[in-house]
């Protein structure tokens, strides 16, 4: 088995019964595993609600270590149409060409930076430092806030072992709570200024509002851009040929990138609260219980997919639900999509080939499954062409 | 060459004609408002939604099972949708009018 290869855990349970069963601190999960059923529940908002206790549709859940709400994220229509409607155009600034323009140039110092040392451990050295670089364009904060953020290391939102650690999240909330002083003191154009200058149906956002938002921003951002830049990288170290057929064939890039994420699938699965009792996929559903969206599983689909566990470079209808599904799909996607399409073309630019010299498995336990998801640590060495 | 037009949800009419490449393609190209084609084009995002003229219907032909899927959950889909990344310009659309969704 190759290094780079995610496999499908979810296989057997999804084409017998399509869903599986975890348990989480004493608040089971039913996790849904057919893309037709994700679809379904993800766009079902009254049944399978967002807007539960702060924390819950966490897996695993939040509930105990926070009280914030995340917004969007933890809120339902209608007043979540208000929000997005609030905070897309700022999302999408990924598109302006002079975004791309600073993040190619992020990108080319960084590959640049890593083609100068002898070996690189990829997570920290490389795929932390370009997330948390990147991020300081969709704030709109000064280039040297990133030092702060990747000094936190990798860890500063989950911690080994199950339960999640409520004094690394406080280093984040902490944070916050200091730019968003800033910010209201001396407001710039940056998204925490934006936000507290704003109103969602004629009412301030307030400073917890606010909070709810930036939060999301980084947490939301942060281990899946890891995972996602970290797992190309490791897919290019055994697969020189796809290095060479992106150089030579730069124009299926786009279709590159939906791929990896459909492979990646770098969030595994996200919770919803059963609002009444109910039944998916021929399972009943009781009020009050949760079931979680299986992204990675719906991802590998076969009644979807031709050759699911394949990464297919240029696949031409691709229907994936990497950025989740309907009205939650993923704010931050514009973002994410530019950071690897970037790094894919720079990497078949300027880099030979990758060599894997050692590497240690992230590997999530879901119940019944365990799913890679990417690397707690990879060292490679890159060769410049 | 294939003369589409768009008509955007602020009412602005634009006609473009074209050879090759998708019609949401096109759109982007020309900064048409409401289509942005985030996934590029490989039917995933459904931000390439347009209305067909009930009468041009016969222009685009019926969509895939996969985009029918899609549109399926769309909570602003009719019988005239379509995903325009699912359409390929060519001479059969001409003349086609497509109001953008969003
Ligand atoms: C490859 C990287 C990423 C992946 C795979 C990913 C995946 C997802 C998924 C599956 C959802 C849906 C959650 C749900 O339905 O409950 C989501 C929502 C969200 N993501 Fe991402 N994400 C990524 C990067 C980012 C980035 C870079 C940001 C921002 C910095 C971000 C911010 C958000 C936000 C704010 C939401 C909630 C949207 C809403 O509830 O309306 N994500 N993401
Ligand atoms: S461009 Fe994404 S579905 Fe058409």
């Amino acid at each position: 088995m190759k290094k780079s290869m995610l496999s499908d855990p979810f296989e057997k349970a999804r084409e017998n019964i399509g869903y599986g069963n975890m348990d989480d601190q004493g608040d089971p999960v039913t996790m849904l595993l057919r893309l037709k059923d994700v679809r379904k529940t993800a766009h079902n908002w009254k049944t399978f609600q967002s807007g539960a206790t702060p924390g819950r549709i966490v897996v695993p859940s939040e509930v105990n270590i926070r009280d914030v709400r995340q917004i969007p994220f933890e809120v339902d229509p209608p007043e979540h149409t208000d929000y997005r409607k609030l905070v897309e155009p700022w999302f999408k600034r990924p598109l302006e060409k002079e975004y791309q323009a600073k993040l190619t140039q992020q990108i080319n110092d960084i590959i640049d930076e890593v083609l100068q040392l002898d070996s690189v451990e990829v997570v920290e050295e490389f795929s932390l430092k370009l997330q948390s670089r990147a991020l300081t364009l969709l704030l709109n904060v000064p280039y040297e806030e990133a030092k702060t953020w990747i000094d936190w290391g990798t860890h500063v939102f989950r911690s080994e072992g199950v339960a999640l650690d409520g004094d690394k999240a406080n280093i984040l909330y902490d944070y916050i709570d200091e730019q968003i002083e800033r910010a209201d003191k001396a407001p710039s154009d940056d998204l925490y200024s934006v936000l507290l200058a704003a109103e969602v149906n004629g009412k301030k956002m307030t400073k917890e509002e606010v909070k709810g938002v930036m939060i999301l921003t980084f947490a939301g951002g942060r281990d899946t851009v890891i995972n996602a830049v970290t797992n190309s990288i490791a897919y290019f170290a055994e697969h020189p040929e796809s290095l060479q057929r992106l150089k030579d064939e730069p124009e299926i890039t786009g279709n590159a990138v939906e791929e990896f994420i459909r492979y990646f699938s770098p969030l595994t699965h996200m919770g919803r609260v059963v609002t009444e009792d109910t039944q998916v996929c021929e399972h009943a559903a009781k009020a009050n219980s949760r079931v979680s969206l299986c992204w990675a599983s719906a991802n590998r689909d076969p009644k979807t997919f031709e050759n699911p566990n394949d990464i297919v470079l240029d696949r031409k209808i691709n229907p994936h639900v990497g950025f989740g599904f309907s009205h939650h799909n993923c704010l931050g996607a514009t973002h994410a999509r530019q950071i690897l399409n970037i790094l894919i073309s720079t990497l078949a630019n300027k880099v030979q080939s990758i060599d894997i010299v050692e590497c240690q498995e992230n590997v999530e336990t879901l119940g019944e499954f365990k799913r890679k998801v990417g690397y707690d640590s990879i060292r490679v060495q890159f060769h410049p062409r | 060459m294939a003369k589409i037009t768009f008509i955007t949800q602020d009412n602005e009419t634009t006609v473009l004609e074209a050879n090759s490449g998708s019609v949401m393609e096109l759109a982007v190209q020309n900064n048409i408002a409401g289509i942005d084609g985030d996934c590029g084009g490989v039917c995933s995002c459904a931000t390439c939604h347009v209305y067909v003229d009930p009468q041009h219907t016969d222009k685009t032909g019926q969509a895939s099972e996969i985009e029918q899927d899609m549109l399926e959950l769309d909570d602003d889909a009719n019988e005239f949708s379509r995903l325009c990344c699912q359409l390929e310009v060519s001479e059969a659309l001409d003349g086609v009018v497509l109001r953008v969704a969003r």
